[in-house]
């Protein structure tokens, strides 16, 4: 009995190494590639970490570019555990962020206790439609949603343009020949508290608090539990009684909903107006993406996000300066990015293996116990 | 100003680049059906598509001949496909996961390269159109189905080879065994891993020929992310096709030559809003996303890793 204690503590141990590995792995494919670019790894790596930690400003931006990963992660938690694989981040970023600019343009009267937390809503709710299609595509139509989302990202940019080169334009661009697509800047009394002064914002001490509540919701409530468990088994749920559909659009729809707050977030706290370059990423900094490798790092886990969240905040701000000192593009970043994905999801073979083992171990225990039982049943019997 | 449309030389232009702008889709969705068929999702085609046109582009512009960079992008496809395979098969990764991977490491790495190597906007003169005796020389239907360059030619007769390798040889019969029923497969004696890993290196190296297809014969420029979710549409083309050659082919076809008419509405300043125009084709693919799954089912094996004894 203790050696088993033992090794299931080890087995832990190891569980929340294994991405900490992958990630190691990951960096010394980034030492590499610097070497052969001609850098220095050290000198690079060192001006990563000093872009990244090196100040208080240049901790808090850390902590503001870890915000939106944070958020994004949060949904990306309660769908991957509802087995439903959410790539729309982008999208729903983009659609929470428009619908939370387009209230704070319609009432500029509006005191800012009452704008802040209606336009937080706004882009909870823009994200949670946009997830909530998908999810719906899914439940009723069967449609994968690897593509419809990436697909509804797509309408969601040109919905952006759209916007923002006719509609939403700012009325100082629009009388312009150059007619920037951009909205007028929201006003003053709408900006998200901060602590001047760096540009931390109240987004951040949000993000955290919901990454407890999330963590509440997913194994404190019964619906986060119908949730994992139509992840882990779908067909055992609806002989459960739950009602499996209903919970794959929920999954979608709240996991949308995340990321169109983290849109919110970006816009009140830090841009201030919405701007376009024609792209996802120039609103996003790809930070749909950027947020599923941070949930998958902390173990898609709302707690383990946090610590996650901040450590690619940190890769992002921290890549500026490695630009700078080494001559490196920070393009280098999303490559490592997608290396720690691909680390991360291979690396959890040992942990399916070593699940299975245990398995078959306790079963074989079982049927020795069982044997056992029934052997001195027998013997009591005789005597 | 509508009617600028319906004129002879615009019709065939219109019918003539659509044909054309199938190309970078034909050549993924080709290595995807096989990929799918054998029962790996590929979700990285877009990682394989920026780096596959960035070498050919690369390879291209410093050699000045195109087919080493045709050589580059193939050899580029071929490795990244290797590597897919060996995470799909080998270590089991989740499919949907491990593809964004690729895509992101895809996405920055050709940009890494491109800044470091290329540092601004190149052109390439590309692949010119390949004359054909006779046919070229058929009024209309020879400019718009004979006055194309050679990888145009090359991913029609893709479809048709892809078609007759999944329908009339062994190899395609394998092919779908291990992705329908990996179990019976295996117990026949084929290898379900050895299929697999051919079926997505051929994908990867399909995804590579698919972006130089962008950069050296269609664009001739390299740009960051240049194929902007063309390698997404792909995937979602194999789907609407129901995994059969010749219908993702008709997909591919109706995608592009709705994304032709709409770039000629906007050559032509017909008023629609361009952004309504560039979004049709993605509302298009959600739609025929659900019309298909209602009608064919996917492989049963499709993003399941094989283990024997299970």
């Amino acid at each position: 009995m203790e050696r088993w204690l033992r090794s299931e503590s080890v087995s832990k141990l190891v569980d929340v190494l294994l991405p900490i590995f992958a990630a190691l792995a990951a960096l010394a494919f980034g030492a590499l590639m610097l070497i052969i670019l001609g850098a220095n790894p050290l000198e690079a790596f060192s001006a990563l970490i000093d872009g990244a930690f090196g100040s208080t400003n240049a901790l808090a931006d850390t902590v503001v570019k870890a915000t939106p990963l944070l958020l994004i992660g949060l949904g990306i938690c309660i769908s991957f555990r509802g087995n439903v694989i959410n790539l729309g981040g982008e999208g729903q970023m983009i659609i929470g962020a428009l619908m939370a600019t387009a209230l704070g343009l319609a009432f500029p009267d509006w005191p800012g206790i009452l704008m802040i937390p209606m336009a937080m809503l706004a882009g909870f709710l823009g994200g949670a439609i946009w997830g909530g299609i998908p999810g719906a595509l899914k439940a009723y139509f069967n449609a994968s949603e690897l593509l419809s989302t990436i697909m509804m990202n797509a309408i969601a940019v040109q919905l952006m343009n759209f916007l923002l080169s006719g509609p939403m334009i700012d009325p100082v661009q629009a009388s312009k020949a150059s007619k920037i697509p951009q909205t007028a800047r929201l006003a003053k009394v709408f900006d998200l508290p901060r602590l001047v002064p760096t540009r931390l914002h109240l987004g951040a001490f949000i993000a955290v608090v919901l990454a407890f509540l999330v963590y509440i919701l997913l194994w404190r409530t019964t619906l986060g539990y119908r949730i994992r468990a139509v992840g882990q088994n779908p067909r055992a749920s609806r002989y459960a009684g739950i009602d499996v559909k209903k919970q794959i659009v929920l999954a979608l729809f709240l996991s949308g909903a995340f990321a169109g707050l983290a849109g919110a977030i970006q816009v009140f706290g830090v841009n201030h107006r919405m701007i376009t370059d024609g792209s996802a990423t120039g609103f996003t900094g790809n930070a749909g993406f950027n947020g599923i490798v941070a949930a998958l790092f902390g173990q898609l886990h709302p707690l383990g996000t946090i610590p996650a969240a901040f450590l690619f905040g940190a890769l992002l701000v921290g890549a500026n300066k490695l630009q700078r000192a080494v001559q490196v593009p920070s393009a280098l970043i999303t490559a490592l990015n997608g290396l720690v994905v691909v680390f991360v999801v291979s690396s959890d073979i040992w942990r399916r293996r070593r699940e299975q083992k245990r398995l078959i171990e306790a079963t074989v225990e079982q049927k020795q116990e069982e044997l056992l039982s029934s052997h001195t049943a027998e013997a009591e019997d005789k005597q | 100003m509508i009617e600028q449309l319906f004129t002879k030389a615009v019709l065939v232009g219109i019918l003539s680049s659509g044909i054309r702008l199938a190309t970078p889709y034909l050549y993924a969705s080709m290595g995807e059906t096989f990929s799918q068929r054998s029962g790996v999702l590929n979700l990285g085609v877009e990682g394989q598509m920026l780096l596959g046109a960035f070498a050919a582009f690369y390879i291209s512009f410093t050699t000045g001949n195109l087919w080493l960079g045709m050589l580059a992008a193939i050899i580029t496809g071929l490795l990244m496909g290797l590597a897919m395979a060996f995470i799909s098969i080998n270590l089991q990764a989740v499919q949907g996961i491990s593809g964004i991977g690729f895509y992101l490491f895809g996405l920055g790495m050709s940009d890494l390269l491109f800044q470091k190597l290329l540092g601004t906007v190149e052109t390439v003169s590309g692949f010119r159109p390949v004359y054909i005796p006779w046919l070229s020389d058929i009024p209309i239907i020879g400019e718009i189905f004979f006055n194309q360059n050679i990888l145009v030619y090359g991913a029609y007769f893709l479809v048709f080879a892809a078609w007759f390798v999944l329908n009339k040889t062994t190899l395609g019969l394998k092919i779908k065994a291990v992705g329908e029923s990996p179990q019976a497969a295996d117990s026949l004696g084929v290898s379900v891993s050895k299929v697999r890993y051919f079926a997505v290196a051929f994908g990867g190296i399909m995804s590579g020929i698919a972006g130089a297809s962008l950069s050296i014969a269609l664009l001739n420029v390299f740009q960051q992310n240049m194929t902007s979710g063309l390698g997404f549409i792909a995937i979602a083309l194999v789907y609407f096709g129901g995994w059969r050659p010749l219908a993702v082919m008709g997909g591919a076809l109706l995608f592009s030559m709705v994304n032709s008419l709409q770039l000629w509405v906007q050559v032509l300043n017909i008023p629609i809003p361009s952004d309504f125009a560039v979004m049709m084709p993605y509302v298009l693919t959600i739609l025929a996303l659900i019309v298909s799954v209602q009608r064919v089912r996917p492989p049963s094996a499709l993003t399941k890793p094989f283990e024997r004894g299970h």
